[in-house]
């Protein structure tokens, strides 16, 4: 009988109705003047230079002139680019790969011993990611020092070294994704760890009544039940080292001869110090692609769980 | 002085209609219960009333003067939510006298209402927990405790007992009658249990699709139900309905339903039937506790016959019978000594003193 | 029936191999863990060694993993000295000043984002999310041309003053407390603003009488990360500010602490300590808040 036409009443939703609708609508404005402080910060101070950044791009060095797409061709021309373009993606991507597989099998034998002594480890072991990285990449310096480097001392009885931590190509492109790789894995860790926390124990259990070996049971069970939480840590660790100054800056500068420079080492280097912003910005706008694709990946991810809710 | 009258309520989402124009009128001190399943628009009614959704169109009046505008606070309610909304970091008594200090309410006044208010709860010792510290039906006991402090013209309840389990739920049941009948408050009360609903209601109001199916006494929606969705609803295990024709022989009518099977109409309800003989579409309601094992002295309109058991699902203080006419399947109480067995044949008794016939095509009780 | 019965019991001396199984595995996790545990705190502990030695010490060719002759003298050189305890300075007010303004701003928007909807609301949550994926590698240069601007249109000298990291650093704190934020006022039942509304609560009341007290674990949750982050802050300080008096705690001891090639790796490992130590002490001591902070970003909202 509950038959009629869904619709039928929507002409009178229009009519005037006063008080509550008026409450209602103040409450919009409340609203919009609580986010106010926020929207004004982040259009003046993120949005705006975001896409100043592009403008200034595209003058000249002077930046008295528009100049267009030279900054990208001349860079393109320059073999230091294509070098920080090589370095940029191979530090991003075999630091993130190794974060995201030292973080998994750490959390895995974390989350292996009894819980009682679960905290305590899993305190210590963050400790990387609470230090200053500006602060821990000292330290870091200190270790690799070229004439006393604590790690040559202990390889040289060995027959080892000294190695040139820093000193030479190889080797410092190494140490800056070493330390990044100490910094970031902890990360890692505890998301992981949290993740593996909600993988229900009865999932085990089932799996190991069908006979599953241990590596099946991560294989099977573990690794697809955290799906999301890897892949949305990866993401926002790609993004984070991709866009990473404090090691580099620290380690290397950049040296030697620029082989370590990242994209925002180098467009410091040539915006900042070497008073050349459009170029500099030139630089940094080359971050954007793959910042953009790993957003992309994230807000999907997101607005799916906002869905689900 | 505190009547509620709904008049053509309207609500929509976007597109969808949840209350598709409703007209109801609550008296002063009755205890009404508007139950239907989820999505009925049951609880979008009460939170028009209450003032936390706009209407769309129609009029909500409370007391007598329209409050369509009105906020919540104004509107001189109090509501008990399904989760119970205690404020976590708050204590029993800081819960109970949110409200009132809000209002700047002098504190004496505040105290002695409190105190009044946790006596006829019964939770005086727990006023200083807080409710993590409080078990599901104490919380329960907060959550009114918390309405009746502010003296409201109307109480508003939105599934309160649907968190708690089977037989704490009986218990707040009571409850719950009990300090209505104490506070003697116009209550609105929300749920999709018809039980609670018969058993707590001065008056049910029965929801589907957005609509009023049926407003009566509990016993009216039992006896005499309106439509085949109250017919449904109402009484568990639910009314057993057959496709049947009418059938005039002599005078006297016979309700057909399957070509073995067929029952003679009571006498009295000829003349209302006879207009719907031959007609398609018709129903045979009859709800499993009116077929029964055969009884030594059978009432008038009382017919028994014979079917093959399906299955038998005993209770204790009753035994459910499940057997099939033409490929539906019916169910029967009859009695635990009363023999039944899984694939044998037994006697049953249809009690067609309490038959309903429907129409299916509008879904009404003829 | 009693064929099973017997199997099961036959299956019991297989039962200890499995308990042996497990203990393996605990031993093993112990011993990687042990083994990733020096990894990870090697540099803070080889940088606390350090701190304690002489130059003397350090330049000498004996054990560096070792103090024979532990000192204080460097944190208290340091500890005496104006230019450090001015870095210090500079970062404890901007840091404070920062989580304040930080969560003035994040709470109050995310309770407006996540309760009151107003039209955008939604799309506005998402930007706010995508502003923190904006790293300040991007941004550091054109703010160092606006600031340039700012001082030739309005007079008002950004550049090389530390207060203008009060300004900056909101930029990367705010997003990420308020997206936090919004994930834990939203996890608060809708049941209880209008339990409140109904009381009669305002919604100024709302969120401060029910909505804060509530979320009090989110909210030390984002202060202790809008703390780490602007402490630990780098490149800001590193490209806007130049002069000893104005630089913050961590750009301070990279540049004025290495000076030239007369390494004093002493002192400046003593330096990089007392750096690191408010973010230690407070993760020591919230280190649950902190953590939750941490995976809130994602595991949240």
């Amino acid at each position: 009988m509950a038959n009629i036409a869904a619709g039928t009443v929507r002409d009178v939703a229009g009519d005037n109705r006063s008080g509550l609708t008026k409450f209602m609508q103040r409450k919009s404005t409340i609203a919009f003047l609580m986010a106010l402080p926020l929207l004004v910060l982040i259009f003046s101070l993120v949005a705006y230079p975001a896409g100043y950044a592009v403008y200034l791009a595209m003058l000249n060095k002077g930046m008295t002139r528009f100049v267009g797409f030279a900054n990208f061709t001349f860079l393109f021309s320059r073999e230091t680019f294509w070098m920080v373009v090589w370095q940029s993606c191979l530090f991003a991507i075999t630091a993130v790969m190794f974060k995201a597989i030292i973080g998994f099998i750490v959390a895995h034998f974390v989350h292996n011993i009894p819980s009682k002594g679960q905290r305590k480890w899993r305190g210590m072991l963050l400790v990387p990611w609470v230090i200053p990285p500006a602060m821990s990449t000292l330290s870091w310096l200190w270790l690799f020092d070229p004439s006393y480097s604590a790690f040559n001392w202990l390889l040289q009885p060995l027959g080892i070294g000294p190695i040139p931590w820093i000193g030479e190509t190889g080797w410092a492109r190494f140490s800056v994704i070493l330390v990044n790789v100490w910094i970031g894995a902890p990360f890692f860790m505890i998301m992981y760890l949290a993740a593996l926390k909600s993988v229900p124990e009865q999932l085990y259990e089932a799996a190991a009544i069908d006979g599953a070996t241990w590596w099946q049971r991560i294989w099977f069970v573990t690794l697809p039940m955290m799906r999301n939480i890897i892949a949305i840590t990866a993401l926002f660790s790609t993004i984070v080292t991709f866009a990473n100054f404090d090691i580099v800056r620290v380690l290397t500068k950049g040296d030697p001869l620029n082989t370590t420079h990242v994209f925002a080492t180098w467009a410091f280097r040539i915006g900042i110090e070497g008073n050349d912003i459009p170029l500099g910005a030139t630089v940094s706008l080359f971050m954007v692609p793959i910042l953009a694709v790993a957003a992309v990946f994230i807000l999907r991810d997101i607005t799916k769980r906002g869905s689900e809710v | 002085m505190a009547q509620v009258t709904l008049r053509k309520l309207v609500k929509m989402y976007d597109e969808v209609q949840a209350v598709r124009g409703i007209d109801l009128d609550i008296a002063d001190k009755e205890f009404i219960v508007l139950v239907g399943p989820s999505g009925c628009g049951k609880s979008t009614t009460l939170r028009m009333i209450a003032g936390l959704e706009e209407i769309n169109s129609g009029d909500i009046a409370i007391g007598g003067h329209i409050v369509n505008d009105v906020p919540p606070k104004d509107r001189d309610i109090a509501m008990v939510f399904q989760n119970y909304a205690l404020y976590p970091h708050m204590n029993v008594y800081e819960n109970m006298s949110f409200g009132l200090k809000l209002k700047r309410t002098p504190k004496d006044v505040i105290d002695g209402r409190v105190k009044q208010a946790a006596q006829i709860l019964d939770i005086t010792e727990l006023l200083d927990r807080k409710p993590k510290q409080l078990s599901g039906g104490q919380r329960q006991r907060v959550a009114m405790g918390r309405a009746i402090v502010r003296d409201p013209k109307v109480f508003l309840f939105d599934e309160p007992l649907s968190n708690l389990d089977a037989k704490l739920r009986v218990q707040m049941r009571t409850e719950i009658k009990k300090v209505h009948q104490k506070v003697r408050t116009t209550t609105v009360y929300v749920t999709h249990d018809q039980v609670e609903a018969m058993t707590l209601a001065d008056r049910v109001v029965v929801m589907n699709a957005g609509l009023i199916e049926q407003v009566g006494t509990p016993n009216e929606l039992y006896h005499t139900p309106a439509t085949k969705f109250v017919a449904g609803f109402i009484g568990s295990p639910a009314m057993n309905f057959l496709k049947c024709s009418l059938e005039q022989a002599a005078g006297a009518l016979r309700v057909r339903v399957s070509d073995t099977l067929s029952f003679p109409v009571p006498a009295d309800r000829t003349q209302r039937y006879t207009p719907h003989v031959g007609k398609a579409n018709l129903l045979l309601g009859l709800r499993p506790e009116h077929i029964t094992e055969t009884r030594r002295h059978t009432e008038p309109n009382q017919h028994d016959f014979d079917m093959k058991i399906d299955v038998v699902e005993p209770m204790g203080m009753e035994t459910l019978v499940y057997f099939s006419v033409g490929g539906v399947e019916l169910c029967g109480r009859v009695n635990p000594n009363a023999g039944a067995a899984e694939a044998t044949s037994m006697k049953l008794l249809a009690d067609l003193n309490n038959m309903h016939l429907i129409d299916d095509a509008t879904g009404k009780v003829l | 029936m009693t064929d099973t019965a017997i199997r099961a019991g036959a299956a019991g001396p297989k039962y200890g191999s499995m308990s042996r199984d497990r203990r393996w595995a605990l031993r093993w996790s112990y011993f990687f863990l042990v083994l990733f545990a020096i990894f990870f705190l090697t540099p803070p502990i080889y940088m606390f060694i350090t701190s304690l030695k002489t130059s003397a010490e350090i330049s000498a060719e004996i054990n560096p993993w070792w103090v024979f002759n532990p000192t204080l003298g460097n944190y208290i050189e340091l500890l005496t000295q104006d230019t450090f305890l001015r870095f210090f300075r500079n970062s404890a007010i901007v840091s404070i000043l920062v989580v304040t303004i930080t969560m003035a701003i994040s709470v109050v928007a995310a309770f407006a984002l996540a309760r009151m909807k107003f039209w955008g609301s939604a799309t506005l949550a998402t930007g706010v999310f995508l502003t923190y994926l904006i790293p300040e590698t991007l941004l550091f240069i054109p703010l160092f041309k606006m600031f340039a601007w700012v001082n030739e249109t309005l007079g008002i000298q950004l550049m090389n003053n530390w207060w203008t990291m009060i300004i900056l650093y909101p930029t990367l704190t705010v997003p990420f407390c308020t997206w936090i934020m919004i994930g834990y006022f939203a996890s608060i039942p809708k049941e209880l603003d209008e339990a409140a509304l109904i009381d009669g609560a305002t919604w100024t009341q709302t969120l401060t009488k029910i909505f804060i007290p509530v979320a009090l674990p989110g909210i030390i949750a984002a202060t202790i990360f809008a703390f780490t982050v602007s402490w630990a802050q780098f490149l800001y300080p590193l490209a806007f500010t130049t002069s000893t008096s104005e630089l913050v705690l961590p750009v301070g001891i990279v540049t004025t602490l290495i000076k030239g090639d007369v390494f004093n790796w002493g002192q400046i490992m003593a330096g990089a300590l007392l750096g690191a130590a408010p973010p230690l002490i407070i993760y020591a001591f919230l280190m649950d808040y902190y953590i939750a902070g941490l995976t809130a970003g994602a595991t949240k909202g």
